[in-house]
């Protein structure tokens, strides 16, 4: 079990490494000056150059200035943000909390709402009731995120007034305590269903595959053999075993959603990384789009890891097979 | 020996409706067994052994588009027109129970064998005394150190211990009938001839009737006290195991006959 985790571990670190290179490869690959590339849309002063020239070496070998953009990484050094006046690691701090509250109450929604009507579908002797979870989940999922933002702002915020229609709170906010979750929460709620939704009928559709694969399985003869109730054989037997392709793709899933959910984020003006990736690329401060892609990167590659560990232990053969 | 049958089957049919056609899986079967019988079910591949013995112990896997027919009494109750609840309540306690040729695929990968047999046992009683019983099926079942086979996943077992284990749990209703379909066949010689002697062990000590589908006409010749030659869906012959073995009335069993008796295993005339 150790081994397997250490060897996935291991696996991940030439990835991490590939992208950080060709991460850093970006400022070369910008036409023009790289030191401009970092500033962006400004005019860069001589002393600033001057520093930036050593920091990274930049009239080095190629490969001596990856290696020293390595040492940099590992020390936590993603550079300067000259657009925000700031150090690109407290930007992606700031901002990755966000990220993650949005992420995980999406998923959080996402994941019983997807189980749910996946077993309703998979498991139902109706095919009429199958269809119509089929087909809904399949139109739902059709709609882009941003779009289904979109509507249910015209909906529950501009028409009902239920929910602010963007931010993550009032500019000045005076509640405390259990007023202050709620307002939290009402600021939440647009982007979580959006996501959570979208997300949602994903997790329907593999779910409800995943079932009906599950239920064609000997053991479920077996369960039925020992006069087991349908409803335990649900329980005990199928949700189990079919949540296993599942865990993998709910997993990345969630993983690439920490790295931040870009047209969401955008919709919704949720200042998460994002929204932090997406102005950056239009300030061409390329300091940080290096910094929040090498940040999401290695949510990525961290999530799967945690997906790789989850998976051998809802799945017993995985242990013993290394 | 009491006189009236144990299971009763008449004029059993099974169609399956595959989009226009319809293949008549079962076409009109008779079939009977007596209490703490053991018959033998042989036939070619395809001929529709399993699908019968699905059909009866109503564990038809594709059961949309299988239509059954006929007449199915299992102790004077019919088992076709049975409510699901009165079914599982004979599935749990004194009724029929089926292991079936790949124990691998019929036990759940992510369970620990033991809670799948306990899983099985025809009462819930307390959590310790479950343990108990599940114990000692597993060592009635033959197999040893049951505290450590119970804690295995059925991955970690050989496939002679797994059937084990799908007879452990078929046993843990403690049935009247049993139907093994093909038990031995995705085992070595060796164990084969060590699960059927187990399987012939718990069928004398429980008397439990017992119903074994097999290729191997050596196992019906030392094990069975009548068999059902079948054919297409049909059954051609039924007979006492001797008689059928002296007299064969088909040509078709005849030849099953001489095909077998060429490699009639040794080691079961012990
Ligand atoms: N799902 C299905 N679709 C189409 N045909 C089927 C299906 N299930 C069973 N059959 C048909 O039913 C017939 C009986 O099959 P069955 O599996 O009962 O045979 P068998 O005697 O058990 O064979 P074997 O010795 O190979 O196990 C076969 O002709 C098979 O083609
Ligand atoms: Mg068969």
């Amino acid at each position: 079990m150790l081994r397997f985790v250490g060897r996935r571990a291991l696996l991940a670190i030439p990835l991490l490494l590939a992208i950080i290179i060709l991460m850093f490869s970006m400022l070369h690959l910008i036409p023009g000056d790289p030191v401009q590339a970092l500033v962006g849309d400004y005019p860069v002063p001589p002393a600033y150059r001057q520093a930036i020239e050593t920091k990274y070496r930049l009239n080095d070998p190629f490969l001596v200035q990856v290696g020293n953009y390595l040492a940099n990484v590992a020390q936590g050094d993603f550079g300067f943000s000259y657009q925000n006046q700031r150090n690109v690691l407290d930007l992606i701090l700031e901002r990755a909390p966000r990220t993650m509250l949005l992420a995980s109450v999406s998923f959080a929604l996402a994941i019983p709402l997807g189980m749910a009507i996946g077993i309703a579908a998979g498991t139902s002797r109706r095919p009429g009731v199958d269809k119509f979870w089929t087909t809904t989940a399949l139109i739902v999922y059709a709609i882009p995120t941003f779009w289904l933002g979109q509507l249910l702002v015209m909906l529950l915020a501009l028409r009902l007034g239920w929910f602010p229609t963007q931010g993550i709170g009032p500019l000045i906010s005076r509640t405390q305590g259990f007023a202050w979750l709620l307002e939290k929460l009402r600021y939440l709620a647009l982007p979580v269903l959006a996501f959570g939704i979208h997300e949602g009928m994903r997790i329907a559709r593999i779910m409800r595959a995943s079932v009906i694969d599950t239920l064609s399985q000997g053991y479920i003869i077996t369960a039925r053999a020992k006069g087991l109730s349908r409803g335990r054989i649900i329980r005990s037997h199928v949700m189990r075993n079919s949540s296993l392709p599942l865990v993998t793709i709910a997993g990345y899933a969630f993983g690439s959603a920490l790295g931040g959910a870009v047209l969401l984020e955008t919709v919704f003006t949720w200042p998460g990384l994002g929204l932090l990736l997406v102005d950056s690329i239009r300030l061409r401060d390329n300091m940080t789009v290096i910094g929040v892609v090498i940040f999401s990167a290695l949510a990525v590659i961290a999530m799967n890891l945690i997906v790789d560990l989850l998976y051998a232990a809802l799945d017993p053969r995985i242990r013993t097979t290394r | 020996m009491s006189l009236s049958p144990l299971l009763d089957v008449r004029d059993l049919k099974v169609h399956l409706r595959l989009g226009p056609n319809v293949v008549k899986a079962i076409d009109g079967v008779d079939f009977r067994i007596m209490p703490g019988e053991c018959v033998g079910i042989v036939g070619e591949s395809g001929s529709g052994k399993s699908t019968m013995a699905r059909a009866i112990t109503r564990l038809m896997p594709n059961v949309n588009i299988a239509e059954l027919s006929g007449e199915l009494s299992f102790e004077g109750q019919d088992i076709l027109a049975m409510p699901d609840g009165a079914l599982r309540a004979l599935r749990r306690g004194r009724g029929f129970s089926m292991i079936f040729q790949d124990p691998l695929g019929y036990l759940n990968p992510t369970q620990r064998v033991g809670r799948q047999i306990e899983e099985a046992l025809s009462c819930d009683s307390s959590r310790g005394s479950n343990r108990n019983r599940v114990h000692t099926l597993l060592d009635e079942v033959g197999l040893p150190d049951p505290a450590n086979v119970a804690r295995r996943y059925p991955h970690e077992l050989s496939g002679g211990m797994r059937q084990r284990v799908m007879i452990a749990i078929a046993l843990a209703s403690d049935p009247q009938l049993l139907f093994a379909d093909e038990p031995t066949t995705a085992l070595d010689a060796t164990v084969q001839l060590q699960v059927l002697q187990t399987l012939y062990r718990l069928h004398k000590e429980r008397n439990m009737a017992m119903a074994i589908i097999t290729h191997d006409l050596g196992v019906v010749a030392e094990l069975c006290d009548r068999v059902y030659v079948m054919r297409a869906g049909k059954v051609i012959e039924s007979a006492e195991t001797v008689r059928l073995f002296e007299h064969p009335q088909q040509d078709y069993s005849r030849r099953l006959i001489e095909l077998s008796t060429r490699r009639l295993p040794r080691e079961l005339q012990a």
